[in-house]
């Protein structure tokens, strides 16, 4: 986590070799909710670039809440500063609802620099993955939808 | 006294607490932070009393979960 404040472009991009990653790990995961972590670049211009996701435990092993292991959380966070990149937020996944934060994702979503990725396997075969900003605002969660590119390759710049 | 906080080294005060050091840090929503210290969890109701030390590795953790 970083106590700096983001700016916010809401562009956000993951290759699509990370993205088979959290795909394929979310499917063996069936029927329970999987979890993990993302990291990469925060650029100049306010966008996020992911350049590598984390595969955690979900430690309630169920299909309806996710906890991430709050040890594996700590390695993993280590493991980025070491490869010098920077913790972004999350991902989990939906396994039977569309993806978009529930009223327990908003409740719990309290880092207001992160971004929160949810995969979607309501139709298994057709994943759905979008990137999403949660932010408190008078006591509201505030909810809004970020521009997630899925990249072949990592883009210059 | 030096410390690393977040992978950041830092000159903080002698005998700053945990608590003090959230504070210091401006942690957005602190009551959602768990906290390590050498990559020991850190009880939040003992944040007040633990005194940090040259050297310590401190990280700052939101916890993270959520639900369908």
């Amino acid at each position: 986590m970083n106590s700096r404040k983001r700016v916010l472009n809401m562009r956000i991009t993951i290759q699509k070799s990370e993205f088979k990653k959290i795909y394929n790990y979310a499917l063996l995961q069936l029927p329970d909710e999987a979890c993990g972590l993302i990291a990469g670049y925060d650029k100049e211009d306010g966008s996020r670039e992911i350049r590598k996701v984390y595969l955690l435990t979900n430690t309630d092993h169920t299909n309806e809440h996710f906890s991430i292991d709050p040890r594996e959380q700590l390695q993993a966070v280590r493991e980025m500063r070491a490869e010098g990149l920077k913790p972004l937020g999350n991902w989990h996944s939906h396994p039977e609802t569309p993806s978009r934060p529930s009223e327990e994702d908003k409740r719990l979503a309290n880092d207001p620099n992160a971004s929160y990725l949810i995969l979607s396997l309501e139709e298994k075969e057709r994943p759905v993955l979008n990137a999403f900003h949660v932010e408190s605002v008078n006591g509201d969660k505030v909810v809004r939808k970020e521009e997630l590119v899925i990249v072949q390759e990592v883009e210059n710049g | 006294m030096k410390i690393v906080v977040s992978g950041e080294k830092k000159e903080v005060a002698e005998n700053l607490t945990v608590a003090a050091l959230i504070e210091q840090e401006k942690v957005e929503t602190p009551q959602y932070v768990t906290v390590s210290v050498n990559e020991e969890f850190i009880e939040s109701g003992s944040f007040a009393d633990r005194i940090l030390h040259e050297g310590d590795e401190v990280e700052f953790l939101y916890f993270m979960g959520g639900g369908k």
